[in-house]
């Protein structure tokens, strides 16, 4: 047990200087642009330079500061973290409510061998508190830090099924381009270069440019091209980005109870999570995954706090989209269950939510048409076209997706696990832990009960917060939440014979 | 009818105070009252707009009375509560209605909050909140020394309850 105290890397003060060069250098290179257009173009370098030095140097001052100031020690039962100039922060956590800890470093402090490490304790108090970051200290440190933190003894007497739970199969780079995520890198490709022309004022001529490309064609087909080439450009994206996240992709379970994810290509992260916070297991599949029969999955654990500021900060994930088969083996073997629960065959919903559905899309094609339809008479009769093609095209859609939403639809028992699914563009099944509902919540609007319906939402510490059986029939659902956990939902209930009025 | 789709939740024991049906009534006038006022005002000022604007305020003033004749009386048949030794049970909502239970042994904060508007009825709400994100728990319109004993009970309740309440 180490009880000194420790200090940041050195190293770190590296990391950072470059960083900062790097941000000075991109903000230098459009001030000399911008100076030497009224005078020399070797005074205005001259001036840029300096003050690109002065800068690297206060902040590099700054940071070995902030360095001399920082230190931290790890006790028999507390993590102590003292930090600041001016404003001393002492921070402290109890060891045993330490639940997670990341390591993350980018290219830069690859190369040099740092880390930042993040010590999470499974609260999710707003402002983010409950975390301790250390800024960076050297890979074998950080290495150190995560064992002695997280390596409590193992359970004895329980069998432990070490090693490696799934690895990265590079087939599954398939499934990157049908994410929706590869729509919106080609939309923000667009984007991105509409607003960089803008910046060097230049937005007409990347206009007309593109105008002069497409000139001999119709206006039809540039759109259908464009729209093709951004498209295109998104696809690119999203297999590059699915390359940098999930490179060297490792799900492993330690010695201890702990499940351990590594990824990245350049920003190498390695999420920890304690099994002990584990409540559920949720896979998902979003729609365009999902025609190519495959899912991804995430862990429904308490304490997993979302990391706003952190680009790859999806550290419930714990399997990219991969074939569905391959995901519920990787469920059965993160729960540790001999079948994956969400396989399992699940109760179907009245046929009232499937006329509820069909209503919701019918409503969705109709108040569009009719607005259209009734502006075209006023406005110009284009409208009109407009409106028959938007009910032709979009009303088969909408009841296709109505009658998916119906078929995804369901619920179920599967031993120790209460297991949900719903949802069409992004059907979602989640495995709760039976032991980890911690209360119901049950909903019923006037058109749910004039239907029958009703909404059953578990909460639970983990993940979401709640989890939702969508549409269930009255009786169905009620008596499903009270075999799912017993005692909790029986004393409210009330049966037939002990109605007065239906004796 | 099979005997499954029969089973249904009870009603929890008890009601609100009767106080709150004024409370609820105070409250939906102040917030009608609020955007009334400030189109009324906007309309005396802007000539232009002024119909439009009147007519707007007359729109919220019919919808927001409506409403305070109603939704108060409608509620305090619905709003209902009941603590057993074993969970917290309520039931609320007019349109949408909600029925949250919550087990002793996971609760791990209970709350008395008394607004201004609470204060002059002399009513209070009790908050029983879970380590669910979104599983807290609101009886509101208790008559307030009754919500202190009650939130003095849940207290002891789930004090003598084991659980770690995650």
């Amino acid at each position: 047990m180490s009880e000194e105290w420790r200090r940041l890397d050195p190293r770190t003060l590296l990391a950072d200087a470059v960083v900062l060069c790097g941000v000075a250098g991109g903000a230098a290179l459009p001030a000399v642009a911008g100076l030497s257009g009224g005078g020399s173009l070797g005074r205005a370098f001259a001036w840029v330079l300096s003050g690109v030095v002065l800068l690297v140097l206060l902040g590099t001052v700054g940071d070995w500061v902030r360095l001399r100031r920082t230190r931290y020690r790890v006790g028999p039962e507390r993590v102590d973290l003292h930090t600041g100039l001016l404003l001393l922060k002492r921070r402290s956590l109890a060891r045993e409510r330490v639940r997670s800890v990341d390591l993350t470093a980018n290219p830069l402090q690859r190369v040099l061998g740092v880390v930042k490490v993040r010590i999470g304790t499974g609260e999710n108090t707003p402002g983010g508190e409950s975390t301790l970051e250390f800024d960076l200290v050297a890979r074998a440190e950080g290495e150190r830090l995560r064992r002695e933190l997280l390596g409590r003894a193992a359970v004895a007497g329980e069998p432990d099924r070490d090693g490696v739970l799934a690895s990265l199969d590079p087939h599954w780079i398939r499934y990157a381009p049908v994410s929706f995520l590869a729509p919106a890198l080609g939309a923000a490709a667009a984007g991105a270069v509409l607003q960089v022309s803008d910046w060097f004022g230049a937005q007409a001529e990347v206009v007309d440019w593109v105008g002069d490309r497409f000139r001999d064609t119709s206006l039809t087909w540039t759109v259908v091209d464009l729209v093709l080439l951004a498209t295109v450009a998104g696809a690119v994206g999203a297999l590059g980005l699915w390359v940098e996240m999930w490179w060297n992709y490792r799900l492993e379970r330690e010695p201890g109870g702990t499940l351990r994810v590594r990824r990245g290509l350049f920003t190498a992260r390695s999420v920890t999570l304690e099994e002990r916070r584990l409540r559920g297991i949720e896979l998902v599949e979003p729609l365009g995954v999902r025609l190519f029969g495959a899912a991804r999955v995430d862990a429904v654990a308490t304490g997993l706090a979302e990391h706003d500021e952190d680009k790859h900060g999806d550290l419930k994930n714990l399997l990219p989209a991969a074939p569905r088969e391959r995901a519920e083996e990787v469920v059965a073997l993160v729960l540790r269950e001999p079948e994956p629960p969400t396989a399992a065959p699940l109760a179907a919903h009245p046929r009232a939510a499937r006329v509820r559905r069909l209503r919701w899309a019918a409503w969705g094609v109709l108040v569009p048409v009719a607005v259209l339809a009734v502006l075209g008479p006023l406005l110009t009769p284009v409208l009109l076209y407009v409106a028959a093609g938007c009910a032709l095209v979009l009303g088969p859609v909408a009841v296709l997706l109505a009658l998916d939403a119906y078929r995804a639809l369901g619920h179920g028992v599967s031993g120790g696990f209460l297991v949900a699914r719903s949802g069409t563009v992004r059907r979602t099944t989640v495995a709760l832990q039976r032991s980890g509902v911690i209360g119901w919540t049950v909903r019923q609007s006037y058109f749910q009960r004039r239907a029958g319906l009703l909404t059953l939402t578990a909460t639970t510490a983990a993940g979401a917060g709640a989890y939702a059986v969508r549409d269930a029939g009255e009786g169905q659902g009620l008596v499903f939440a009270a075999e799912a956990v017993p005692g909790l939902l029986a004393p409210f209930l009330e049966t037939p014979e002990a109605r007065p009025t239906e004796g | 009818m099979t005997g499954e789709d029969a089973v249904r939740l009870r009603p929890p024991r008890n009601a609100v105070d009767e106080r709150a049906v004024a409370w609820w009534r105070s409250r939906l006038l102040a917030a009608t009252a609020v955007p009334v006022v400030v189109l009324a005002v906007l309309g005396a000022f802007l000539g232009p707009a002024r119909t439009w604007l009147l007519l707007a305020a007359g729109a919220v003033a019919a919808l927001g009375l409506v409403c305070t004749a109603f939704l108060p009386a409608w509620w305090f048949r619905v709003h209902r509560w009941e603590v057993t030794d074993e969970a917290v049970y309520t039931r609320t909502g007019a349109l949408r209605q909600e029925w949250r239970i919550a087990p002793m042994s996971r609760i791990q904060t209970v709350d008395t909050v008394r607004g201004p508007l609470e204060q002059a009825f002399g009513l209070a709400t009790v908050t029983v909140t879970t380590a669910s994100s979104k599983g807290a728990i609101r009886i509101g319109g208790l008559d307030h020394e009754h919500a202190a004993e009650l939130a003095e009970r849940l207290t002891a309740l789930t004090r003598a309850t084991p659980g770690d309440a995650t």
